[in-house]
C-alpha cells in the first residue's frame, strides 16, 4: 500500500469529537484539500498527520508503515503554518538552512541548497534580508522554501493563503499548485476557499462536523455532490425539497419519485443549468422577484410558488429580465442531483 | 485621537505632577546624597559642608575595591541563576492550563508579600545544623549526619535567588504567553527535538526580553543589604552592606554616600554596556 492512508482515525478533547473517525487513502503525488467550514475538524486532522497531535483512536500509515507513534521531528514533513511561524531573529536564508543546520548538513551544503530553494520561489539575493523586512507573499515563499528544504515525503499546509490579499491569494494558488506538480509531492492543503481547493486539488475531501462528507476530484464535487452540506458549502446552488411522491415545487414529477423513494428529500441543481424560458413555455411558472447584475454574470431570482430559484446567466445570452416580469423556469433533469438525507 | 505636538505651556500640564513627584523623591534626594559625598564628616555631631575628594578616595582602595567587585559578582550569579531557573519554569507554566497558571501565579506573588528579614530568619533556619534540610536528608539516608550549610556564599545565592524568582517569573511571564507558539512547532516539523528547539528557536526569539530581565534583577540583587548579613560571613557582605554600617553604625555620612554614588554609577555603566552589547548583535542580524 503505497502512499498516506488514514485507518478510522478519531480525536476527542474532553466531551468534543474533533475528528469522527476518519478513514482515507492518498496515492503518491497527489494534491489534497481538505475543504470544510472552520470548526470542522481539517486543521486537527492535518496537525495529526504532522505528529502536533495524537490520534485518540486509529493509526496513520505511510507506504504500509505504522507512523503514529513517530514523533514530529522524525517524520520527515514539511509544514507550513497559517501564521507562518518564521523565525524572527534569522534572515531569510537562516530560516530556510534551519532544517538543514539540524540534520547537520555541511555549510557549503546548506549554501547551495538555500540559493537552489531561493531560485525556486524565485527570491534570489533576498538570503541576507531580515523576514520582517519581507512582504506578506515574499514571507509565504519563504516558509514554503523552508518546509521544502529537506525534499519531505509529504507536504502538509494549513490556511496557508488566508492572510493574503485575493489577488496575491489566487495568484499563489496557481504558484502553489504549478510547484507541486513540477516536485510531484504528495501536498495536504487545508482551506475553507472553496475556489482555493477548485483551482490546486487533485483530490478535494470535504469536511463537516469530523466526519469526511465527500472526498472526489473537484469536477465530481461540484457536479455530484454527496449530500445538501457539499452541495451547499462547495459553490451556490438550489436545493430544493422533494415530496414523498415526487412533488418538486408543487408539480407531481413521477420520474423523480423512482429517483428519490430509497434516499428523500432534496435535489440539488446549480444555478447556470436552471434555464429561464418565457411565460408558459417552461416546466413551472414563476415570477422575477430579483435581479443582481454583476456585469459579467446576471443572477436571476425567480420565485415559484413560494420557493426561490436562482438562475446564472451572461449578458449574451438574453436581454436581462426585470423584477416582477413573469417567467417560466426549465430544471434539466440530466443536470439535477438528488441528495441522500 | 488628537495627535499634535504641545504648542502653549498648558499643554504641558498633565505631566506637571509626574515631574513634580520625580523632582521630590528622586532627583532631591538624589542631589543631596551626591552633594553629602563631597562633604566632611564632623566627628562631634554629623557633616559639615566642604568640598572634598577624600571620600572618594579612601573608597580607592583594594579592600573596597574587592567589596564592590564581590557586590556586582554577586548580583550577576543572582541575575543569571534566577533566569536559568525561572525561564524554563516559566515556559513550562505557559503550556499549562489556565487553572494551574493561576494557582502558580497567585503562589508567587504572595512570595513577594514576605519581608528581606522573613525570607532571611527563615533560611538561617533551614540552613541550621539543629531544624534544617540536611535533617531531611539524614533521614532518606544520603547524609551521614546533619551540618550547618550558613554561614557561607552558596546560603546567601540561594536567599537572594529565592527572592529575587517571584519578580523574574513576573517579568518573564508576559512575554513568554506572547510567543507564537506555532513557531515551536514549525522547529519541530523541521526536525528539532522538543529540547534543541526550545534552545535555538524559543531562547533566541525572548533574547531581547531575556536581557531585560537580567538587568532588572541584577539592579534589584545589588541592593540586597539584609541576607549577606543574615547568611553570610563577613567577606560575604556586598557594598550595600557597608554603605548601611557606615551611615547608621559609624554615622560617616560622606563616606556612605561616596560609596553609594559609585555603586550607583558602576551599575549604570555596566547595564549601558549590556545595552550597547545587545543592539550590537541586533544589528548584525
Amino acid at each position: 500500500m503505497s502512499g498516506l492512508a488514514l485507518q478510522d482515525v478519531s480525536k476527542r478533547f474532553g466531551d468534543f469529537t474533533a475528528v469522527d473517525n476518519v478513514s482515507l487513502s492518498i496515492p503518491h503525488g497527489t494534491f489534497v484539500c481538505m475543504l470544510g467550514p472552520s470548526g470542522c475538524g481539517k486543521t486537527t486532522l492535518l496537525r495529526m498527520i504532522a505528529g502536533l497531535e495524537e490520534p485518540s483512536t486509529g493509526t496513520i500509515l505511510l507506504d504500509g508503515t505504522d507512523i503514529t507513534p513517530i514523533p514530529t521531528h522524525k517524520r520527515d514533513f514539511g509544514m507550513v503554518f497559517q501564521s507562518l511561524a518564521l523565525f524572527p531573529h534569522l534572515n531569510v536564508g537562516d530560516n530556510i538552512a534551519y532544517p538543514l543546520r539540524i540534520r547537520g548538513v555541511g555549510k557549503a551544503e546548506q549554501k547551495k541548497r538555500v540559493a537552489e530553494l531561493l531560485d525556486m520561489i524565485s527570491l534570489q539575493g533576498y538570503a541576507e534580508r531580515p523576514v520582517a523586512k519581507l512582504s506578506g507573499g515574499q514571507r509565504q515563499r519563504v516558509a514554503i522554501a523552508r518546509a521544502l528544504a529537506l525534499s519531505p515525503k509529504l507536504f502538509l499546509l494549513d490556511e496557508p493563503l488566508s492572510a493574503l490579499d485575493a489577488k496575491l491569494r489566487e495568484a499563489m494558488q496557481v504558484e502553489l499548485r504549478q510547484l507541486q506538480q513540477k516536485l510531484g509531492i504528495t501536498t495536504i492543503v487545508v482551506t475553507h476557499d472553496q475556489r482555493e481547493a477548485m483551482t490546486m486539488a487533485d483530490l478535494v475531501v470535504v469536511m463537516g462536523e469530523g466526519r469526511i462528507r465527500q472526498a472526489a476530484p473537484p469536477v465530481e464535487i461540484y457536479r455530484k455532490p454527496a449530500d445538501a452540506f457539499v452541495a451547499d458549502f462547495i459553490g451556490s446552488t438550489n436545493l430544493l425539497s422533494v415530496g414523498a411522491d415526487g412533488a418538486l415545487l408543487g408539480r407531481a414529477m413521477p420520474s423523480l419519485a423512482m429517483a428519490t423513494r430509497s434516499a428523500g428529500g432534496k435535489l440539488s441543481i446549480r444555478p447556470e443549468d436552471v434555464q429561464l424560458v418565457a411565460a408558459g413555455s417552461g416546466m413551472f411558472a414563476g415570477t422575477v422577484s430579483f435581479v443582481r447584475d454583476l456585469g459579467g454574470t446576471i443572477e436571476t431570482f425567480v420565485d415559484v410558488g413560494g420557493t426561490t430559484v436562482v438562475a446564472i446567466s451572461t449578458p449574451r445570452e438574453r436581454t436581462p429580465f426585470k423584477a416582477g416580469d413573469p417567467v417560466d423556469v426549465t430544471l434539466p433533469l440530466e443536470s439535477c442531483v438528488v441528495l441522500k438525507g | 485621537m488628537r495627535r499634535e505636538p504641545p504648542r502653549t505651556l498648558a499643554d504641558y500640564a498633565p505631566i506637571a505632577f509626574p515631574a513634580l513627584m520625580l523632582v521630590i523623591f528622586f532627583v532631591v534626594p538624589f542631589s543631596t546624597m551626591i552633594a553629602v559625598s563631597f562633604f566632611q564628616r564632623d566627628p562631634a555631631g554629623f557633616y559639615s559642608p566642604a568640598f572634598t575628594f577624600a571620600n572618594y578616595e579612601r573608597f580607592l582602595s583594594a579592600f573596597f575595591g574587592g567589596v564592590l567587585g564581590f557586590s556586582i559578582m554577586l548580583a550577576v550569579m543572582v541575575a543569571i541563576v534566577c533566569v536559568l531557573v525561572a525561564f524554563p519554569f516559566t515556559w513550562l507554566l505557559t503550556q499549562a492550563s489556565r487553572r494551574v497558571q493561576i494557582v502558580w501565579l497567585v503562589a508567587i506573588l504572595s512570595v513577594l508579600s514576605l519581608s528581606e528579614v522573613i525570607i532571611g530568619f527563615a533560611w538561617s533556619t533551614l540552613f541550621s545544623r539543629t531544624a534544617g534540610i540536611t535533617n531531611l536528608l539524614v533521614m532518606a539516608g544520603l547524609m551521614a549526619e546533619p551540618q550547618a550549610l550558613m554561614p557561607g556564599f552558596g546560603a546567601v545565592l540561594t536567599a537572594m535567588v529565592y527572592q529575587a524568582l517571584p519578580y523574574t517569573v513576573l517579568v518573564l511571564y508576559p512575554a513568554i504567553v506572547r510567543l507564537d507558539p506555532t513557531l515551536l512547532e514549525a522547529a519541530r516539523t523541521l526536525g528539532a527535538s522538543p529540547m534543541r528547539a526550545f534552545l535555538n528557536v524559543v531562547v533566541p526569539a525572548l533574547r531581547n526580553t531575556i536581557m531585560a530581565t537580567l538587568i532588572m534583577v541584577f539592579v534589584f540583587a545589588l541592593g540586597s543589604y539584609l541576607l549577606p548579613q543574615i547568611l553570610g560571613r563577613p567577606q560575604h557582605w556586598t557594598l550595600s552592606v557597608l554603605i548601611t554600617d557606615q551611615a547608621i553604625y559609624q554615622s560617616n555620612m560622606p563616606f556612605a554616600a561616596a560609596m553609594a554614588v559609585f555603586l550607583v554609577l558602576m551599575s549604570l555603566a555596566l547595564v549601558g554596556l549590556t545595552l550597547m552589547v545587545g543592539s550590537q548583535r541586533e544589528e548584525r542580524t
